[in-house]
């Protein structure tokens, strides 16, 4: 992980890595299914989820209907076929926002002047103070809700939380031999930021990010049970906080919806964690799911035992 | 002390800080709140005396002063819509939120922290690897979905504790309210719980490294002697900052806790002012709510410093 660059041979066995741990496996797997489910919904589904079918409603789960049907006959895995795209669409632009967000602010904060460098870690130490989910309902409220505002919100969000991580790290890299040799060879600034500090820190940022995407697979589902997201968009949330109103009557309903918002955020954290195990041993068998992000805000306690995420070397 | 004073200093910039994000997130992005009370078919005239009324022609930085001047007096805002206020709605709204995130934080301490003690201290037995993976399979489960489980096995299907709903006369009838609190209480404890797991078993992991744990069990103490004589007290400080951490995601989890189990506290509050687009009231309950969390972030700071002797030792 000191090296500074990586060659493709080290990428691939990267993924080998990968596929040899069971987290690994079924991570791959469960985040697998969820793009061949949004993909195929593209182009086939058993039935067209929009169709009411009032002959049909509330049918047990059969050979015809894999997870049954709601109240008003609609397929219940068609449904969920389509409902994979809102999540994996989200996921993606939270992703995609988050790494934009987090490098940029991150990478700024580390290597401008100690004065500026401080107070934007400090702005961004106040704005992880917001909650994520309750800053997606503000952008909701203020810009109404589609798939872009929670995205935006949620990107921004983890975003921030990101760049706390970057700024760790990125500092770790300032110290190593290998910067300062490359800066005393004169390299420049954004020759340094893109051959030497961004190799250095993908593993620990694409770690990140998989655990951000299990994030937003979340937050969206709890963001559209909430009735913020457009009813026009297919989604699993919004199915749950329909089958929710006949919960006495059709509990069997509310399985599968919520067991494919389980499926997803398990890929999704199990390939970060096993991601985490193979581009650094040294830190197998530890947790990576959250990172820890609220440590002192005055004297930047780097407590290896705090921050495993950002300390990288404290096992 | 010193200390304490400093970061009660920088807790206090981190609120003003908070308050100016949250002003200008509401105030920036477009939407048009006098256009919102109005109605689609107000004259252009009606618009105006409704901006007026409200104060939305003032320049912005005097509508931010004006608000915080308020904020100082106690004064968190009333809504647009039907003149409540913030903080007159807050003390029966409170009643009902602050018992259940107390309640649960306690309930998910008790049973994560042995939990987790055990999963890390037994990390390659079978009882460790199933902990583990228990608490993974715990994160990925969506707080609303584990709720409305809960309310189907306990509240439909054995009908011990009430399925939804706060009773009328509130704490008034001590025991019905205590009961429609439980089923929510033991939900965020759960999903809250499952991150507290994984936290205190990677904060065992660590402590079991160390070299004092090595000389420890040099000296003649078995391995969980040399853990619970030496390590558990090490454990304790990044355990003690993950409670600060979690208090963001609990109050996230609350607002959707109590959508999913109809109890009118101050989560439902903040859902139903965003869907109503009540932006002023909406700008007063989450910057109450952002400083709770930057309160809390002290609290752990301070309470950090105190526990751990080294970093006493910079005054």
């Amino acid at each position: 992980m000191s090296e500074p660059s990586e060659s493709p041979s080290e990428r691939s066995s990267w993924f080998g890595e990968l596929w040899r741990s069971w987290p690994g496996r079924i991570g791959a797997a469960l985040v697998g299914i969820l793009v061949l489910a949004a993909v195929v919904s593209l182009v086939w589904t058993p039935y067209d989820p929009k169709q009411v079918e009032p002959r049909q409603k509330w049918l047990p789960v059969s050979w015809g209907h894999p997870f049954g049907t709601d109240g008003a006959g609609k397929d219940l895995l068609s449904q969920v076929l389509v409902g994979a795209r809102t999540t994996l669409l989200v996921a993606v632009l939270t992703v995609v926002l988050a790494a934009v967000v987090g490098l940029t602010l991150g990478v700024l904060s580390a290597i401008t002047p100690r004065l500026v460098g401080e107070s934007l870690a400090y702005v961004i130490d106040v704005l992880i103070a917001l909650p994520t989910l309750i800053l997606a309902l503000v952008f909701v409220a203020a810009l109404g809700g589609s798939v872009w505002t929670v995205s935006l919100a949620l990107g921004i969000g983890s975003g921030v939380v990101l760049a706390r991580v970057v700024r760790a790290e990125v500092s770790r890299v300032l110290t190593q031999d290998y910067m300062i040799t490359a800066t005393a060879s004169g390299s420049s600034t954004w020759r340094s930021i893109w051959r030497h500090i961004l190799p250095n820190i993908a593993s620990t940022v694409i770690v990140q990010l998989s655990l951000i995407a299990a994030l937003a697979v979340l937050a969206e589902a709890a963001l559209s049970f909430l009735g913020l997201t457009p009813v026009s968009t297919p989604s699993w949330g919004r199915m749950l906080e329909s089958l929710q109103q006949t919960i006495t009557v059709h509990p069997g309903a509310l399985v599968f919806p919520g067991l494919a918002v389980v499926g997803a955020t398990l890929g999704f954290n199990l390939l970060g964690d096993a991601l985490r195990d193979a581009v650094d041993p040294r830190l197998r068998g530890r947790s990576a799911t959250v990172s820890p992000v609220f440590s002192s805000v005055v004297d930047r306690v780097e407590d290896p035992a705090i921050a495993p995420v950002s300390g990288g070397g404290g096992t | 002390m010193r200390y304490v004073l400093r970061r009660l200093g920088l807790l206090l910039v981190a609120v003003v800080v908070a308050s100016v994000v949250i002003f200008a997130l509401l105030r920036l992005l477009p939407g048009d709140l006098a256009r919102v009370i109005g109605g689609t078919q107000a004259s252009p005239e009606r618009i105006d005396a409704i901006r007026q009324e409200l104060g939305l022609d003032r320049p912005l930085v005097r509508q931010y002063l004006d608000w915080a001047g308020g904020l100082l007096q106690g004064d968190f805002g009333r809504s647009a819509l039907n003149g409540e206020t913030v903080t007159g709605q807050l003390g029966t709204k409170l009643a009902i939120t602050a018992p259940l995130v107390l309640a649960s934080t306690i309930l998910s301490v008790l049973v994560a922290v042995p939990l987790g003690i055990v999963a890390g201290a037994r990390h390659r037995r079978a009882d460790g690897i199933a902990l583990s993976a228990v608490s993974q399979l715990g994160i990925a489960v969506p707080t609303f979905w584990a709720g409305l489980l809960l309310i189907i096995v306990f509240g439909v299907h054995w009908s011990v504790f009430p399925a939804q709903g706060f009773p009328r006369d509130g704490w008034d009838e001590p025991a019905r309210a205590i009961e429609s609190l439980v089923l929510p209480t033991i939900t965020l404890a759960l999903s809250q719980g499952a991150v507290l797991l994984r936290f205190v078993r990677s904060a065992t992991l660590d402590v079991l490294h160390q070299d004092y744990i090595r000389t420890a069990r040099a000296k003649g103490l078995t391995r969980s002697q040399a853990l619970y004589r030496h390590g558990l007290r090490n454990a304790s400080l990044p355990i003690i900052s993950i409670l600060g951490v979690q208090i963001a995601s609990l109050i996230a989890g609350v607002v959707v806790i109590e959508r999913v189990f109809n109890l009118p506290g101050v989560g439902q509050m903040l859902v139903r002012d965003i869907g109503a687009r009540d932006l002023e009231k909406v700008q007063g309950t989450v910057l109450l709510l952002a400083v709770i969390v930057l309160v809390v972030g002290f609290l752990v700071d301070v309470a950090h410093r105190l526990v751990d002797p080294r970093l006493r030792v910079g005054g």
